[in-house]
Order: C-alpha cells, then structure tokens, then sequence
C-alpha cells in the first residue's frame, strides 16, 4: 500500500522528501507551559505592584492590622492537600483506573472549594471592617493579587468539573489525559504562585 | 414594582442617542462614506452569492495561510483609518498658528492622535508583522500548519474584535484623549470619567489575548514542527526573528494585560493602584507600562529585519553573510530589550545612576543591530544584485533606519533627552525607525510574497510609484519635525503661537500627502495586478529564484502545504535542493491528516467583543450575559473531540499532478 | 486544547484496517509520557508542610529578633519549597520537551527578576526625588 515517492536514480542522491511516515511532534504540552509562563508574568506584574505600594496605607489599617495568620494557615493547608490529591488523581490516570481519576478530581474540587471559601470569607470580613481595596494602595494590591491567584483558582475548578465530565464519559482517551496533564500543571502552578502570596503578602506584611 | 429608569440603566448602562456625534460634521460625513461603502460591499458581496463561500473557506478556516492573508487585509484596511488621523493631524498644525484656530478643537485632536497611535500600533503594525509570520513560517520549517490551528483562529477573529472596537468609538461616543499609553491620571476615572479610556482598555485587552495566544501557537509550531533535518541552526533566520519575535509577545503581553486590568480596577472598582490620593503612584503605570513598550517596539521591528535578511539573499543571488551571528544578533537583541525601558522616561525623576544605567544599556542595544546593518551589507557585496521591489524597500529601509536609530543613540544620552524629550524630535525618531522598519518591511515583504500566496506578481510600475511617494514623502514629512523639535516644538499640539514654525510644518503636511500618493499607488498596484494578472502570472512557484522552503511549493500552495514533507540538509534549504538535483516526487501520495474548519473562533470572539462593548457602557446586564455566553462557549467546544479530518490520497494525488503537468509545460 | 494530530483509538484502528500500519509508531510517539511516583508525591508533600510551617511559626511565634533576619528566612524557605514543587510535583527537569520547558522556565525568571528589581529599584528613586513628603505609613 506505501510505495516511497519516485526519486532520482543513483544511491548518491541526498533524500529530500520524507515517504509519508514524519509526523510532527505534538505540542499541546509545551504550549500549556508557555502559557504558564506568561500567566507568571501577570502574577509578577502584580507582586512587583504590591512591593511598590505595599506599604502605602494611607493612614489606614495595615497587614499587621488585618492579616489572620491561622485561617492563612488553614488555606495553605487546603491547598497544598488540593495539590497532592492531584498527585493521586495522576497516579490513577497513570494506572488507567479512571474511576480512581474521578474520585481523586473531584477531591481536590472539594479542596479547591474549600480554598475559595475560606478567602471569600476573609475577603468579606475586611471589607465588612472598611478594608475594602479602595481604602489604600495597599489594600488595592492586596485584593488584586490575592483575587487574581482565587479567580485562577475559581476557573481550575470550572475546568476540573467539565473534565471530570469529559473523562466520565469519554475514557482516558489520549486527548482527555492530555488535558488532564495541562490541569495538573495549572493546579500545582497556582500552588506555587501561593508559596509567594503567602509569604510575601501575609507573612512578611505582618512582620513589622 | 421595578423602577423604569433603573430597568433602562441595566439594560442600556449610560448608552443614549448623545454618543452618536450628530454635531461633528467630519464624523457624521465619515459615517456616510463609512455606510455607503459598506452597504455597496454587502450588496455585492450578495449579488456574487460569496456569503457561502467566505463563511465556509475565510471565516471559519484555520488554515494558516488564510488568517495570514486576513491579518494583512486587516493591517492594511486600518493603515487606511490611521493615516487619515495623520492627515488630519498635519492639516491642523500647517495651519492653526495665532488667530487660526485650524478645523480641529483640542477636545477632537486629542482623540485622533491617541487614535492614530493605537490603530497603527496595534492594528496596523502587529496585524501585518503576525500575518506575514503565519503565513511564511510553517512553508519556512516544511510543516502544515501551526501547532494550534484552531487558537489561530481564534486569535485573529479577538484581534479583530479589538479593532471593531476602535472603529466603533468613532461613531458610537468617543475615544481616548490620553495619547496611545494613557497615562494615568489624566486615564483615571476622575480626569476621563468618559467612554474613551474605556475603549482603548478594552480593545486592547481583547487584541492582546489574541496576540498572546498567537506568540504561544508559533513558539510551539517552530520548536515542534520542524522538518526532519531542519536543525535550529538550518533554519531561515525569518523562522528565528519570527521564533524571538514570539518569544517578546509571551514575555511581554501579559504585561500589558496586567497593568491594563490594574487601570480598569482604578476606574470600575476605585482602587488606588494611579490616583493622586489613598497612596496611589502613577509612576508605576509609566514603569510598567514601558517595561511592555519597549519589548513591543522590538515584536514590531525583528520580523521585518527576517524579511530583508531573506529579500537580501536572495536579489543578491548569495547565501546571507554570517549566519550564525545574525541569529546571535537577534537572541541579544531579545534579551536586552527588557534592560533599556526607562529610557522612555528619563525625565520622570529617577536621578542620574538610574538614568546612567538604562542610557548605557540603551546605547548598547544598538550593536546587534548595527552587526546585521553589516551583514546585510556584506551579503549584498559582490553579489549579483537585482534591484525588484523587495530590494528597493529594503534599500530604503537600510539607509532610514540606520538615520532613526542613529537619533535613537543620540536620544539615549539623558542629557540630551532632557532637552528632546515629548519634543517633535522624538516624534520624528520613532517614526523614522518604524516607517523606516516596519512599514518599508512590510512593503518590502509584501511584494516579495504576493507571487507566493496568490499566483501572480505585483504589478512593477504602480509598485514603484507607490516606493518613491512613500520614499520622498517620508523624508519631506518628518525631516522637519527633527528640525522643530530640536527648536524645542513639543509634541501633541494642536495650536501654536509662533508663526515662524508654520513653515516647516507646511513642508510636513506636504510630505504627509506624497505619503497619501503612495498609499493610493500601492491601491492602484493591487487593482492593475488583479486585472493584469495573466500576464503578470507565476507558474513555477519560485518566481525570484529564491532559497527558502515556501518557494518549493506551487503558488499558491495547496492547503495541506507539501505532500511530502521536505528533509532538510542544510541552510536555504530549497537552494541546497535545486543545487543537488532533487526531483519533486509525482507519485506514491498518501492521504493527509488536516484540522477541520470550525466556526468556534468567530462566535467566541464576536461574544467577546459584546462584553467588552457592554462593559465600556456599564452595561451591566448585557455584560453579564456574554461573558456567560463566553465561558458556555469555551466549554462547549472543548466537547468537540472530532477536529479533524484526511484530504482523500487521489485528491492529493489529482492536485499534485496538476502541479506536474504545469511544471512539465513550463520546461 | 486543540491539535491537528488526535491519536484517538478510533483514528488509529482505522488506519489499522487501510493497512498503513503506523499506527503503534503513533501510538507510542503520541502518548503522554507522564512518570509520577507515589513516593515523588508524598517526598514533595511531607517537604512542602515542613518549609510552610517553620516561616509561619518562625512569624506567629516571633521567633527571631529582627524583622530582617525573619524576612530573609522565610523568603529562603519560600525560593525552596517553589523548587520543591516545581521537582516533586511539575516534574521539572532539563529533560522535559528536549529542555525546552527549562529553557522558558529560566527565560521566564530571567525576565520576572529584572521586572521585579528594576521596578523597585527605580519606584524607590523615583519616590525619594518625586513624591510628595506625606506619611503614609499606619495611622498611629
């Protein structure tokens, strides 16, 4: 059925066309990554605007004023769980149990959740105290950075549920591992953006 | 129970009949044209019954080599509405001196230079330099297409959104009066309470998710889908500029998007991220905002410096001089454009060590480019040299380029910039770089590749009209300028009181009109190409005798680009084919894996631009809705798994053969 | 996520029965190739809660004399445990995509660095010579 295409005659003559068997590489994978990258330069756009201003309180409160350490604490601690229950959602895959993949996704959702509750009940808490982000430049950097990393969080879990719906009902068909493999790198990466909220903003903004 | 006048606020926000201009007689009389020329183009467009044809091929494909050809268009169509704003600019400064307040009050000009900036910036210049890196460089590597054929789709469909936006502002309220940065706080909310920041946000945002997504798509397609045998040092240094062109959008972009959200939150929410009060800095938006310009200037300028290193080599007939340091050239170029940014705002108060820093390394950035200057020379130097039109942009291009980056050098010393600065002369500079760069590469590369994507060439005579208007009208437009500025004239005026300037703005305005003729010599060039077109014919698909990839492919190319892939062993790799004898195969064609066309893109981008119209207005509803219907959207194509499909062996095989028979009659 | 190449099982056995025969050099070429560990997971994990515990110790417990000393730390154990992360749970090596990923990954920090410094080394100019004299530190 494959025949190699006519070339020249002499065993000399340099091959210059492939006989159909090349396929590209594929590039899903490093793609996600760039866009990662790119997403990392939001986020330092936004650290490098909270380093600026950070201090600026306008006679208002400070982190030392608002920042509750121990629910920070619990929220880390939610997160990290998330990422780790990602982990075994990926050993799943890697073992083709997709129910083992189910299970796992949507344990870090519930994690995931989690996380989001704890901020949305922090960030009502400060602004029900007239901390809001229009108080101070501060404050401002502080919602927008802090915000930005939960509405990433928000829309991994979005993107969690409808692969958790694509996976239900297609399998772990190439493509859907694919895609789980991109979620994987987004998760773990909002968890590292939070290695730096959580140190830069809380810990050093309560330092004084 | 529900109040009418707050039913109608959610609906229609603070849109009313007041934002349509009825009392601006050039808007209402550009609205008739506008409407009239739009109305006969659908009308035709019906008459020809095309409706199916442009839905089915033009907007729905995600064929690289027609987006590239639609991102044109789009540059091209926009260079139209920006340089109207250029002639408009220099009619009111050749005569608003004293008394004569000129046709143009300030609260007008101030919209059409902010708008003169952006549409060129962002719908002129990044169209045209992203359509000619989709299109070339996949042909360039010997790959099909790109690596995410849908994104690009989608990318050119949110870019065009952006710039239905703009065009919208024209007509519908009214545009920004902040210059093309907006600076915070005459952006803020309390200085431009009104529409026109609004738009430019939001155009620009949703143009740059379009651009970023592009950079991210042709990074992936250069690194992946190379031909066999293509290693990095065999590529076309077209693919490489275009590879660290892409590489500036995704290091660069987000930038923009960051800083340009922290604007909307100061003007939608109230934060204090650039106000005067509540410990807010405006300063940070100038920093951060160039720390994404400067990076942009080069996005602009290192694809057109791929096109004349290829138009170089081949109207030279000769193989680029120094390769390898070309491409050392263009990686340090890319580097060290984000080390030279506050050289845009020295005189903002940083004091002399930070000013001495980013002025050393301003002048340092310069030596890469002065080495290709050289190699492009050295190429040239015993060459046998064919003066096409490609060369003679490209000519052009290396003798005013070289005078705007020398009065770059010279803006780089701070002392001097204190005197220059938002002076004519630095007007005069940054034109003289990207007229003399980008719009002469994009010419330059245009009539290089226009054989290539449409089968015919470009009629010569109108091409070098329109060449020698541009040329001369170039130098009569801004050589003044240098002139004014360094008599201290500052930029962004609309009125002056010294009649002894009017001169030389008199002069500008004519060269703003040799421009026009050569704007309507390139229309003309394309109207007599199209009608000339038989005898201007390209049958051979390598009409300049060139030494790249694309051109081993019939022209236009088929859509699946090559039956075979090509198996590269050396640079120019189609020169090192026609040097060793290869023999383009006629049989054996397999059927061909190709992406599947998709509508997704368009609806996606059009929801888009519908939020952001909403959200210019506060129309809260409404906004609610697309951006719901944006998110549905998304989700619901990422269920389609069946994206593609296989061009039928014997189709291929029955293109292929054409291409054969043709070849076989030119022989 | 779109690609012109789905290596869905449904294209391959089709190709299958047309006798091309390629399809196990696609099914190889296209699968993931993914090679977490139980243990690299639970390594990762166990040192993750280890470096996030001491910094919010070291700062709920005032545990160092000065701001300064605890600030270095904790950023120190923050550059740590992002390195952690990026090994034991991105896998992150100079392998992946042919180094590629480290290649932008480096580029990336490159670029995150000289924004960061550079912003705040010039805002810190710019505020000395340019901003007004207001104190805008907390209310007393």
């Amino acid at each position: 059925m494959s025949s190699s295409p006519t070339l020249a005659a002499g065993a000399e003559a340099p091959v210059f066309y492939d006989d159909g068997h090349h396929h590209p590489e594929q590039g899903t994978l490093l793609g996600f990554w760039l866009y990662l990258m790119s997403d990392c330069l939001i986020f330092a756009v936004l650290f490098g605007c909270y380093a600026v201003l950070g201090r600026s309180y306008a006679a208002g409160p400070s982190g030392a004023d608002l920042f509750d350490l121990p629910l920070v604490a619990a929220n880390t601690a939610m997160l990290l769980f998330s990422s780790i229950t990602y982990g075994f959602a990926m050993l799943q895959m890697q073992a083709g149990r997709k129910n083992g993949v189910l299970l796992w996704l949507g344990i870090t959702g519930l994690f995931g959740l989690a996380f989001l509750s704890l901020e949305l009940y922090e960030f009502a808490h400060l602004i029900h105290e007239g901390a809001g982000p229009q108080r101070s430049a501060f404050l401002s950097s502080f919602f927008t950075l802090v915000g930005t990393h939960g509405l990433h969080v928000t829309f991994g879990i979005i993107w969690l549920v409808t692969l958790m719906v694509q996976v239900n009902r297609g399998g772990l068909i190439l493509e859907n591992k694919r895609r789980l493999v991109c979620l994987s790198m987004f998760w773990h990466f909002l968890d590292v953006v939070w290695i730096g909220v959580f140190t830069f903003v809380y810990l050093m903004g309560t330092l004084p | 129970m529900s109040d009418p006048h707050d039913l109608s606020t959610l609906i229609f926000g603070r849109l009313s009949l007041e934002a349509i201009p009825y009392h601006e007689p050039i808007l209402i009389g550009t609205f008739i044209m506008v409407a009239l020329g739009g109305l006969t183009l659908l009308a035709l467009m019906t008459r020809y019954r095309v409706w199916g044809p442009f839905w089915r091929d033009w907007i729905t494909s995600i064929d690289h080599k027609k987006i590239g050809i639609m991102y044109i268009v789009m540059g091209l169509i926009m260079l139209l509405r920006g340089f109207a704003d250029a002639l408009m600019m220099r009619a009111q400064q050749a005569m608003a001196f004293g008394d004569s307040a000129g046709f143009l009050p300030p609260h007008h000009y101030d919209q059409v230079f902010t708008a003169h900036g952006v549409i060129m910036i962002f719908f002129v210049a990044m169209p045209l330099v992203t359509g000619f890196m989709n299109y070339v460089v996949p042909l360039q590597i010997g790959a099909r297409d790109v690596a995410f054929p849908f994104l690009n789709n989608f990318s050119f469909w949110m870019t065009a959104s952006g710039g239905a936006l703009v065009m919208a502002s024209l007509f519908v309220g009214e545009f920004a009066r902040t210059g093309w940065l907006a600076y915070p706080p005459l952006s803020g909310i309390l200085a431009s309470p009104d529409v026109g920041v609004d738009y430019y946000i939001w155009s620009l945002q949703i143009a740059g998710v379009g651009t970023s997504l592009s950079g991210i798509n042709l990074i992936a397609t250069i690194i992946k889908m190379r031909a066999p045998g293509m290693t990095m040092m065999k590529m076309p240094v077209f693919t490489w500029t275009a590879l660290c062109t892409n590489v500036l959008i995704v290091a660069a972009f987000p930038i923009l998007t960051a800083v340009l959200v922290l604007l909307s939150l100061d003007r939608y929410v109230g934060t204090n991220f650039f106000t005067n009060d509540l410990g807010g800095n405006a300063m940070m938006y100038v920093n951060l905002i160039w720390i994404w310009g400067h990076p942009e200037v080069y996005i602009l300028v290192l694809p057109v410096f791929g096109i004349f290193s290829e138009v170089v080599s081949t109207f030279s007939s000769k193989r680029l001089f120094g390769y390898a340091s070309m491409v050392y050239a263009t990686v340090v170029i890319t580097i060290l454009s984000y080390l030279v940014w506050l050289h845009h705002f020295f005189t903002m108060g940083s004091g002399a060590s930070v000013n001495s820093f980013f002025g050393i390394t301003t002048m340092i950035i310069s030596i890469p480019t002065g080495a290709k200057i050289f190699n492009w020379l050295f190429t040239m130097y015993r060459g046998r040299i064919r003066f096409e039109l490609p060369m003679m942009w490209t000519v052009a291009f290396m003798i005013t380029f070289v005078i705007g980056g020398m009065t770059g050098v010279l803006l780089a010393v701070p002392p001097a910039d204190f005197v220059l600065h938002n002076s004519l002369f630095l007007i005069a500079h940054f034109h003289n770089v990207i007229i003399g760069g980008v719009v002469f590469g994009a010419f330059a590369g245009i009539s290089y590749w226009f054989p290539k994507v449409f089968g015919f060439k470009l009629d010569p005579f109108w091409g070098k009209c329109s060449f020698w208007f541009w040329v001369i009208g170039f130098y009569f437009a801004f050589m003044p300028l240098y002139v004014l500025g360094l008599m201290g004239v500052t930029r962004r005026m609309s009125h002056f009181d010294d009649p002894s300037l009017q001169i030389w703005f008199v002069i500008a305005a004519f060269g703003a009109v040799l421009i026009a003729l050569g704007i309507g010599s390139f229309l003309i060039q394309l109207l007599v190409s199209y009608l000339k077109r038989e005898q201007l014919r390209d049958l051979t698909g390598d009409p300049w005798n060139a030494r790249t990839l694309e051109w081993s492919t019939s022209s236009p190319p088929p859509d699946y680009n090559f039956a075979f892939t090509p198996l590269v062993h050396d640079n120019d790799a189609w020169h090192d084919m026609k040097q060793r004898g290869h023999q383009r195969p006629t049989s054996g064609f397999k059927a061909i894996h190709m992406p599947k066309n998709t509508a997704a893109g368009f609806v996606i981008s059009v929801i888009c631009a519908a939020f952001g119209f909403a959200m210019i207005w506060h129309m809260w509803l409404l906004a609610g809705l697309s951006f719901v219907a944006m998110l549905v959207a998304v989700i619901v194509h990422t269920f389609n798994y069946k994206r593609d499909f296989h061009i039928p062996a014997d189709e291929v095989t029955r293109t292929e053969d054409a291409r054969t028979k043709a070849l076989a009659a030119l022989a | 996520m779109s690609d012109h190449r789905t290596h869905v099982v449904e294209t391959n056995s089709h190709l299958q029965k047309r006798g091309q025969g390629h399809h196990d050099h696609d099914d190889h070429h296209g699968d993931i190739a993914y090679h977490a560990s139980f243990k690299g997971y639970l390594v990762g994990f166990l040192l993750s809660v280890v470096l996030t515990a001491i910094p919010f110790w070291l700062v709920m417990a005032k545990v160092l004399p000065s701001s300064g000393a605890t600030a270095a730390v904790i950023l120190g154990f923050a550059a740590v445990q992002i390195v952690v992360h990026m090994v034991y749970f991105l896998h992150m090596n100079a392998k992946v995509e042919g180094g590629w990923s480290m290649l932008a990954l480096i580029f990336t920090a490159g670029v995150v660095f000289i924004m960061l410094s550079g912003s705040i080394w010039v805002m810190y100019h710019l505020n000395t010579n340019m901003m007004p004299m207001h104190d805008m530190r907390t209310a007393p």
